[in-house]
């Protein structure tokens, strides 16, 4: 591999791996505070990228006179929308009456609800289970810099990850309610008696998380132009993966992990194909042999 | 050799014997219109429920009885059904329609069986180091990677599937199989090892505490669950005459995991049960009632998981309870 296929296919693993990291910061921090493998996050994928689709079809049908980065900035709010408003739905509905039960009800509560949005969305008459061409919201451009090629939708994914990042960061570590998400995470009924109202920071938590899986959808629409109910499934399992990679419940660790876990699927992928689709699984059986924690996550000791 | 034969046994097998012999009177017998009352469609139906009973009860072994949450049970079936399935092919190239065939299907199962439970065994070992969600995560990317790599083989027909199985499959061969998957099972659930499997669901460090071996129970449940889901997708596999990677994807181990759970968790009877109402109002009632009200059929798995939901809200422990009375013998 010489040094332009390098730095090609690390720009193309920097594209998947920040739509792999907002996916996995909302499964991290879900994680974090009730300790849920939410199954149903990659779905709320699905679920922002069809949102786009018909508010962008709709819009696009109308007019073709709007600016490409206003219509993508309206898009872009469509899809935190969408992926917020689903997840808060799915939280109400069937996460909160689980919420004091055995977590294992819970995890396969939540393998129900992504099996609803999936065959939901499949079966609804006008969304049906094929594939639809993504529209194109903006255009696809390319350029050249020192033999790599790179276009502007590869440096909006990566760039809109990092903003939205940052946000993130600054919500957490510099507002009230991240400080309570931080509290609850850590310790739920000392939270409670500090007088934080822990179903409103959940409710947030679900927001935000949800929200992020949104604006995966988005990007991931417009990277590959193809959305299907079942999108979701294997971006979210993955997700989940680099999760797990970074040290689950840990939001810097997130980021780390999918963007390694991307830049590893492309170069793996670029050696075999093969090799690409299982490597996610690889790895998170080796960390979890290794470092269960992973590369972020303390230690923790087993309580009796 | 005493304690095999108690009274609950025979009742066991009495009972599944007037079963067998209602069905065979109800299908082959006694006539209906243009064929018998049980028609071969309902036929396929109560097949498809007796490999969902073995699938289900096996993976109960390890999610219900030992407490391990292993999500890709699938990934056995689908070692089991292509091994086998290879196996039968090649052979009944060889030596086509030989009188031999059902036994050389038993060993080929028998095979698959093995595979899988080899395959059950490296599971198991990372199992020891990990629990509930991560679990999860881990055998459910285990199921993955054998799809994958079955979608990647090109001698068993890669994304096309394996074609051109021999049916070998019948009602008899399925009927004993599961018959025997739930007796050992069953006899398995109440010796002493049972009850070693159960402490560890019940509390691991516990369990450890007072001299469980903890390693080798875990290793053996997925073993053992393992070589009898290997067995059911190979009976799978020849009733269908197909082998196909998205038969044994993702959904296709959670609808197993919805029949041990709406079943009930550890109770082998439920699972026996739900394996049949799960299936009826799949391939029967569902496909004949969602029309009516105007939907089609591929509302069934909505429904599926709306079902899933509810049970899960309201009624966590499923239709049985473990202590179902059926399946406890006299003297415990």
């Amino acid at each position: 591999m010489d040094l332009t296929t390098f730095f090609q296919q690390l720009v193309n693993g920097l594209q998947l791996g920040s739509i792999y990291a907002l996916i996995a910061l909302g499964y991290t921090m879900v994680y974090g505070i009730i300790k849920l493998i939410n199954f149903a996050h990659g779905d709320f994928l699905m679920v922002g990228a069809y949102a786009v689709y018909f508010f962008a079809t709709f819009i696009l049908a109308f007019t073709n006179a709007i600016p490409p980065i206003i219509l993508f900035i309206l898009c872009l709010i469509v899809s935190l929308a969408a992926g917020a408003l689903i997840a808060e739905l799915s939280n109400c509905l069937t996460y909160k009456p689980l919420r004091y039960r055995p977590r294992l009800s819970a995890l396969i509560t939540a393998v129900g609800v992504s099996m609803f949005l999936e065959y939901f969305f499949a079966s609804l008459p006008f969304i049906g289970p094929s594939f639809r061409a993504f529209p194109d919201i903006i255009k696809q451009v390319s350029f050249v810099v020192g033999g790599v090629y790179l276009n502007n939708i590869q440096l909006l994914d990566i760039g809109l990850a990092i903003v939205l990042m940052i946000l993130l960061t600054f919500i957490v570590n510099r507002t009230m309610t991240g400080k309570a998400m931080r509290a609850v995470s850590q310790d739920k009924d000392a939270a409670r008696l500090m007088g934080i109202n822990i179903e409103r920071t959940i409710t947030f938590t679900f927001l935000i998380g949800g929200a992020l899986a949104g604006a995966a959808g988005i990007l991931m629409a417009m990277t590959y132009p193809r959305i299907f109910p079942y999108m979701g499934i294997l971006p979210g399992l993955k997700a989940f993966v680099a999760a797990v990679l970074g040290g689950i419940g840990n939001i810097p660790g997130a980021m780390l992990g999918g963007f390694l876990l991307g830049i590893a699927e492309i170069y793996a992928t670029s050696y075999n194909s093969l090799l690409g689709e299982g490597i996610a699984f690889a790895i998170l059986i080796l960390v979890l042999l290794f470092r269960p924690q992973g590369l972020l996550g303390e230690k923790q000791s087993e309580k009796v | 050799m005493k304690k095999l034969f108690r009274k609950s046994t025979f009742r066991l097998i009495l009972y599944a014997a007037l079963l067998y012999t209602l069905v065979i009177l109800l299908s082959q017998v006694i006539p209906a219109g243009d064929g018998f009352v049980l028609n071969n469609y309902f036929m396929i139906i109560i097949n498809i429920s007796l490999v969902y009973v073995i699938l289900a009860t096996s993976l109960n072994l390890i999610n219900g009885i030992t407490g391990q949450f292993s999500i890709g049970h699938m990934g056995f079936a689908a070692i089991g059904a292509y091994v086998s399935g290879t196996l039968t092919t090649l052979i009944w190239k060889l030596i086509p329609g030989s009188l031999t065939a059902t036994s050389l299907f038993i060993v080929a199962l028998l095979i698959g069986g093995i595979c899988a439970a080899i395959v059950g065994f490296l599971i198991g070992m990372p199992a020891l180091r990990m629990k509930g969600d991560y679990l999860a995560i881990v055998t459910l990317g285990f199921g993955e990677i054998i799809r994958t790599i079955i979608n990647n083989i090109d001698y068993v027909g890669g994304p096309r599937g394996l074609l051109g199985i021999p049916q070998l499959s019948n009602f008899t061969i399925i009927f004993i199989i599961a018959l025997l998957t739930v007796m050992v099972l069953r006899y398995l659930v109440f010796s002493s090892h049972g009850r070693a499997m159960l402490s560890i669901r019940e509390d691991a460090t516990a369990a450890d505490l007072v001299g469980v071996n903890i390693t080798k129970y875990k290793v053996w449940a997925f073993v053992i669950g393992a070589f009898f889901a290997g067995v059911g997708g190979g009976l799978l596999a020849h009733m269908i005459q197909l082998a196909h990677p998205t038969q044994y994807g993702f959904y296709a181990s959670f609808l197993v995991l919805i029949v041990v759970y709406i079943g009930g968790m550890g109770s082998m009877t439920g699972s026996i049960i739900a394996a049949f109402i799960l299936t009826f109002l799949e391939k029967y009632i569902l496909p004949m009632v969602l029309p009516m009200i105007g939907l089609g059929v591929e509302w069934r798995m909505v429904i599926y998981a709306v079902l899933l939901i509810i049970i899960m809200i309201y009624r966590p422990e499923g239709l049985m309870s473990r202590e179902a009375k059926f399946m406890i013998p006299e003297d415990h």
